[in-house]
């Protein structure tokens, strides 16, 4: 026998060739050109003031004041550079990577604040505050999102999710009088929405795209309707829930910029934080995880290894309704108060673009999110000091970024192979 | 033994079918109205209403209060809910079909001629949404085209001055056109890049909704001069649909339009050589491209034309809807109404226009029933998406209503998961 | 452990895919399920597995009924599947592999990887393989990914080990060492069903045969019977699959291919350097096991694969670089590996696919609109000729079986004017009489005068059609050797050497 032999033969693989993808320096040339155009040749002069803490901080830093231009010009000459570099990455047919695109992003980011903020002050420690509030239904909704598609169920009904969420969360809290209560009622509303999901998807394999905006529909009509029937017939009693107060975490919540930032919030967000690291922990190192992400690659196999492909399909569908659910109570115990008719106005949406852009993986999501929330924040803050960038393009920012990802410009963009896929069995 | 016994692959159980003759055409037809589609539709509504009433029912004060005491008198819980339920069917009936209070048949039949116009716009979008379902793309990006139709239509109808007749047709070639644009954008980056049509349509969407709200906030380009709301001048008079029934009905030329752009669709998706490679792609797109279709430019090219309607369904709003001014919110929903509208219709083109004037009824006697009974016209879209959702299950609706379970399910099938890798 | 079953039946509609089946497997044999494809190995080996639940009949393990729900009891019973396509998962490791649906798990339930890698290793150790536990499945060579399989398997204890068409991907070297591994676990105790469709293979190995015909058992045979025997059991009646065909006539070189590289889309060059002329009037055959670039070859032939260098040439012609539609219209016949995915629009009636691949030009389209009346009498006719069995031309194709399914892609390519035929697999799982059927059209459109090539993994296909065969492997083709090449020349070229020395 020529077991050496063989061995050698199966294990030696093919020749290779190499393949050049010039969407990254394309995209960063894109974005250069608009950094050019903008910043410089449509440049301002003065200087731009960063806040980086409040009166009530305990420790002070000092106010960050920038010339300006000269700041532009800076960062956009070493926006040319990385531009050039990832050219050149290119041509030698090297992939250009993620934290490359991560500076490019910050650096161009900055060059924006400081021209947006010509002449003004921008209070750092606002922006971020409003961001991670902000952001906190999309990652909500983004870890919903990244359950249900990882284990083969695509979930655009995300938006409904957090709308049925924030509906019973405001009336279960109103008529209770108790905010833990409306929250155990969010997760049990994005339960119910996943529950249609996965019935629809996996019991009558309708197409789960059609599924999901359909449930879209259904859930704003008819919270819709309960709101102008039940809520606004007795707004005291149905329609004003208690809110979470704030609490501050001592030590924490003095630490310069971050403290304030992420440690005076409301128990929502700290449920946030644990959230997210206990599913991407759980996700990737986990029997749950792994059987999860099993059903949601390659049915079939999960199935021949003993695995229930449709039930762990149904009861991950239903978790991920559970989460997001949660978010949207953030809308109503967590934020605004009071139900009103689509309060969640597509914040869903930007959570699934949330789950594209971070590649189906909980932490990237998170920072997707963050990243999105901090765009529709700016608007807000750049809004409020006047600087005269036309707000509604700051709120296409995370539409435009999204369409930018999923055109493959970001990197590769892969989701769970099975996912979409109804499991028939024989 | 030699190798001419060849173990090769023959299957075994070849059922070997002889030519019989082909069943009479009629008996086809009937068979398929008893256990397909059609029976599965009636019920699908049919049941949808009924959950509709139950919220109409639970929702209402008279029957709160009556089954307060329903163990001393449950006839007033039940006649309160029948108060409640047939008072606010019938107004939706008299709201969208004959209102029998008016003496004269002119007055009575106007709620008629009113379903058609509500459903004029949703049969246009519709149209585009199911052309494109056809090709296996799936376009929830009715919204965003519809808005910048609009705004294209509207930009070209409040500010040109042009005779009488040209200037309408500017105006609706100008909104087709951006419908078409935005549309092929969508077609354009999934061919290219591979990027999926679902992503890219809800995102554009919303691009499209901050453009044009920026648009009509800034002097010189849509806001009207004079004016501090967000909000386009009126339409110049020679630009505005004609009514076509006279100034008593609403009914405008548009409809006619819609008309003819079913047929088209008919005739594109059913007759027409770029129709057919449509359907190939849509079906089966490895296939299609084997087959020397270039699968590519027909996603780019389904787009446009889908986005092409869809936009028609956004001149609509602004030159026969609203025509003294548009806001951002001119879209009214239609963008997504025309989804369930074409899965209703199950993306052929008659279905789609039968379709389009059922919702088209439920909206107009939807605001009937606001009006009369107070009850929200939320519940129509209620109704509306939980007929989709029934449909799409035959066997959910089969099993509610105890029929015979079907030997070969019918299942709404879109292809939109299936992809050509983009090679 | 003993395996028995009894009185197995499994219907599928009014489809019997098992018609009473008894089957006993002894401890520590090598017992061979023998049949044609569709016979009903498969479908009985799922139902043992727990996949199907059977109408009727019992499974029995050392003579005690079992009840299969899931897969999962059956594996606790110790059944253990190497499945004909792998049910491996390419993004997990090996090790993540094998421990999924029997994970051991630690604090918090974190998963014990160290314990799975351990099992790797050490079931690696036991049977010679070079597997590690760490390196993603998708990136591993076929061969490797069936012994995968087989840890996957061993690792849950199995006793009973079912093989399901294990060589169909592999070399003959490769299955040399499969039989070793098969014969080393049977010396261990473990009881082996082994499911194929070659007889070579089953008399190599077997202690004991049984022939499955058309979901019935037919009959049992030792290792000793002859070929033919055993050929006869199987199909029923003694087939011969000889083509009748004339020797071959060639004329001038017509398709002339010249450092042919295909490069796919993760970088590797799946066709390597290759180089052949097609002539008019002569069959080439492409031989190989399945996967060493025959499919993308054809495939830049038709102008399919986005990253071809090198020439093809047709009749002087240049088509690399041109779209399939131009391809198609230099007179490129093409009958792809897959007719279900590539090959047909199932949702189509036989008439619409009958025209799939002239969408855009007389006679069936004109200024834009369809034919639909030439359309009829061209999809009546050409159901006639190919003897298409089917209701009406209105049926849709998916409706069909695979036979007359072939018919309908043979009929519309070959009822164009064509300069070259290519046919990728042409009669992969069809019935004896379509198999008959093709075979003729092809030695047809050869003595027609027109290039043929042949894409196939059976080399009785091979042998009986070809004028002459090239071998490929890993991309490259070994050497292009006339068509009476003995077999065994033919294996050792498949596994990548040339005893014969002729050039490429």
């Amino acid at each position: 026998m020529t077991t050496t032999t063989a061995e050698e033969s199966v294990s030696a693989s093919l020749e290779t060739a190499t393949i050049k993808s010039w969407k990254a320096p394309i995209a960063y040339a894109i974005f250069t050109l608009i950094a050019i155009v903008l910043f410089v040749v449509n440049g301002r002069d003065g200087s731009s003031r960063f806040r980086l803490s409040s009166e009530a901080d305990l420790i002070q830093l000092p106010v960050i004041d920038a010339p300006t231009r000269l700041t532009c010009v800076v960062v956009v000459v070493l926006l040319l550079a990385i531009t050039a570099y990832a050219t050149w990455l290119s041509s030698q047919a090297k992939r250009v990577p993620l934290w490359l695109t991560i500076i490019f992003a910050a650096a161009f980011m900055w060059a924006f604040l400081t021209w947006a903020a010509a002449g003004e002050s921008i209070p750092i420690t606002g922006l971020l505050l409003g961001t991670v509030a902000l952001s906190a239904p999309l990652i909500f909704g983004a870890l919903g999102g990244v359950i249900s598609e990882r284990v083969g169920v695509v979930n655009v009904a995300i938006e409904g999710q957090l709308l049925a969420g924030a509906f019973l969360s405001a009336f279960v809290a109103s008529v209770t009088g108790n905010p833990w209560v409306g929250l155990i009622a969010a997760m049990v509303a994005g339960v119910l929405v996943s529950f249609l999901l996965a019935a629809f998807s996996i019991k009558y394999l309708v197409d789960q795209v059609i599924v999901g905006v359909v449930l879209n529909v259904l859930v704003a009509g008819l919270t819709s309707f309960l709101y102008t029937t039940v809520l606004t017939s007795n707004t005291p009693l149905f329609n004003s829930p208690p809110r979470f107060p704030r609490i501050s975490i001592p030590i924490l919540s003095e630490i310069p910029i971050l403290g304030p930032v992420l440690f005076r919030q409301t128990v929502i967000i700290y449920f946030m934080y644990v959230a997210v690291i206990v599913v991407w922990w759980a996700l990737f190192h986990t029997k749950w995880g792994l059987r999860l992400r099993a059903v949601g690659e390659h049915p079939q196999a999960a199935d021949t290894v003993g695995i229930k492909v449709n039930a762990t399909r149904f009861w991950n569908v239903a978790l991920a309704g559970a989460i997001a659910g949660f978010g949207g109570a953030y809308f109503t115990l967590g934020s605004v108060g009071g139900f009103t008719k689509e309060m969640t106005a597509g914040a869903g949406f930007i959570a699934l673009a949330a789950v594209i852009f971070g590649r189906w993986d909980p932490i990237r999501a998170t920072l997707a999110a963050l990243l999105f929330g901090f765009a529709t924040n700016l608007q807000n803050v750049l809004g409020a000091i006047g600087s005269g960038v036309p707000s509604e393009f700051l709120l296409m920012l995370p539409y435009v970024v999204t369409i930018f990802a999923v055109a493959g410009l970001v990197g590769y963009v892969r989701g769970p192979a099975a996912s979409g896929k109804p499991y028939i069995k024989a | 033994m030699s190798d001419v016994t060849a173990p090769t692959a023959p299957a075994g159980n070849e059922p070997q079918k002889t030519t019989q003759p082909e069943a009479p055409r009629g008996n086809q037809v009937l068979a398929d109205i008893l256990n397909g589609s059609f029976v599965i539709t009636i019920l699908a509504v049919v049941f949808a209403l009924l959950i509709g009433a139950v919220l109409i029912a639970v929702t209402d004060e008279d029957v709160q209060a009556a089954a307060g005491y329903f163990f001393a008198a449950p006839g007033d819980t039940f006649s309160a809910i029948w108060q409640s339920v047939s008072g606010a069917y019938g107004a939706l009936f008299q709201g969208s079909i004959y209102n029998f209070r008016r003496d004269s048949f002119v007055d009575g039949i106007k709620p008629l001629t009113e379903t058609l116009t509500f459903a004029t716009p949703l049969i246009a979008a519709a149209l585009g949404i199911g052309i494109a379902f056809r090709v296996g793309l799936f376009n929830i990006g009715g919204r965003g085209q519809m808005l910048i139709a609009a705004a294209c239509a509207g930009w070209v109808g409040f500010s040109f001055e042009l005779p009488w007749g040209v200037h309408l047709a500017i105006a609706v070639i100008a909104g087709i056109v951006g419908g078409a644009l935005w549309g092929g954008i969508v077609g354009l980056l999934k061919a290219r890049t591979g990027a999926h049509e679902v992503i890219l349509t809800i995102m554009l969407n919303y691009v499209a909704f901050y453009l044009v709200s920026w648009m009509l906030r800034t002097p010189g380009l849509l806001q009207a001069p004079d004016s501090v709301n967000p909000k386009s001048p009126a339409m110049l008079e020679t630009a505005v649909f004609p009514e076509i029934l006279g100034p008593k009905y609403n009914l405008h030329l548009g409809f006619i339009f819609v008309i003819a752009a079913t047929i088209f669709a008919w005739w594109l998706l059913n007759r027409s050589s770029l129709g057919f490679q449509f359907r190939a792609v849509g079906e089966n797109p490895n296939a299609a491209r084997v087959a020397g279709i270039n699968v590519k430019n027909t996603y780019v090219q389904a787009m446009l034309i889908s986005g092409g309607l869809v936009g028609l369904a956004g001149v609509m709003q602004v030159l026969g809807t609203v025509t003294t001014g548009f806001s951002a919110g001119i879209d009214a929903g239609i963008g997504f109404d025309a989804i369930t509208v074409a899965l209703l219709g199950r993306s052929r083109p008659w279905g789609i226009f039968a379709a389009g004037v059922l919702f088209g009824a439920f909206k107009a006697g939807g605001f009937a029933m606001q009006a009369a009974e107070g009850i929200p016209i939320d519940i129509v879209t209620v109704v509306q998406s939980l007929i989709v959702l029934f449909i799409a299950a035959p066997p959910l609706i089969r099993a509610v209503f105890f029929l015979p379970k079907q030997g070969k399910p019918k299942r709404l099938k879109l292809n939109v998961s299936q992809e050509v890798a983009a090679k | 452990m003993k395996l028995e079953l009894r009185g197995i039946t499994k219907r599928f509609g009014s489809l019997v895919a098992n018609d009473h089946i008894d089957l006993v497997i002894q401890p520590g044999e090598i017992h061979c399920l023998l049949g044609e494809n569709g016979a009903g190995k498969s479908t009985l080996m799922n139902v043992l597995y727990g996949l199907y639940q059977a109408e009727e009949g019992d499974v029995l393990l050392d003579d005690v009924v079992q009840h299969f729900a899931g897969p999962g009891d059956a594996m606790r019973a110790g059944i253990g599947m190497v499945h004909q396509h792998f049910m491996l998962i390419p993004v997990f490791t090996v090790a993540e592999n094998v421990m999924l649906g029997h994970e051991q798990t630690g604090v918090a339930g974190k998963l014990d990887l160290d314990a799975a890698r351990a099992k790797v290793r050490e079931i690696s150790a036991r049977f010679g393989f070079h597997v590690d536990p760490d390196a993603l499945v998708g990136d591993l060579p076929v061969g490797v990914q069936q012994r995968v399989e087989i840890i996957k398997a061993l690792s849950r204890d199995a006793q009973v080990l079912v093989f399901d068409e294990p060589t169909a991907v592999l070399t003959p070297q490769e299955t040399d060492e499969l039989m070793t591994i098969m014969r080393q676990l049977r010396s261990e105790g473990t009881s082996i069903v082994f499911i194929t469709h070659k007889l070579r293979e089953v008399r190599e190995v077997a202690d004991r045969i049984t022939v499955i015909r058309l979901g019935k058992v037919v009959g049992e045979a030792s290792p000793t019977a002859s070929n033919s025997e055993l050929a006869a059991l199987m199909v029923g009646r003694a087939v011969e699959l000889t083509v009748h065909k004339e020797t071959a006539r060639p004329g001038a070189a017509s398709l002339v291919v010249r450092n042919l590289d295909v490069i796919d889309p993760l970088g590797l060059k799946v066709v390597n350097n290759v180089s052949f002329e097609v002539h008019e009037g002569e069959i080439l055959a492409i031989a190989g096991v399945q996967g060493n670039g025959q499919t993308e070859l054809t495939e830049a032939i038709l102008g399919l694969q986005p990253r071809v260098t090198g020439d093809i040439t047709l009749n002087g012609e240049k088509l690399t670089g041109l779209s399939v539609r131009k391809i198609l219209n230099a007179g490129v016949g093409f009958v792809p590996e897959d007719r279900t995915e590539d090959g047909l629009v199932g949702e189509f009636t036989i008439a619409e696919n009958l025209m799939l691949d002239r969408s855009d030009a007389p006679p069936f389209v004109r200024r834009g609109n369809l034919q639909l009346g030439y359309l009829a009498e061209f999809a009546q006719e050409k159901k006639d000729e190919f003897d298409i069995r089917a209701q009406s031309i209105t049926t849709m194709a998916g409706r069909l079986s695979g036979g007359n399914q072939q018919k309908v892609v043979l009929a519309r390519e070959l009822s164009r004017d064509l300069k070259l035929f290519v046919a990728s697999q042409p009669t992969r799982g069809i019935d004896v009489g379509s198999i008959e059927f093709v075979h003729k059209r092809m030695v047809e459109t050869r003595d027609a005068g027109i290039p043929v090539i042949v894409v196939s993994t059976e080399l009785d296909e091979v042998v009986a059609l070809a004028d002459r065969i090239a071998v490929m492997y890993r991309g490259s083709i070994v050497g292009i050797v006339p068509g009476n090449t003995p077999r065994d020349i033919l294996g050792l070229m498949m596994a990548g050497e040339n005893p014969t020395g002729v050039a490429a």
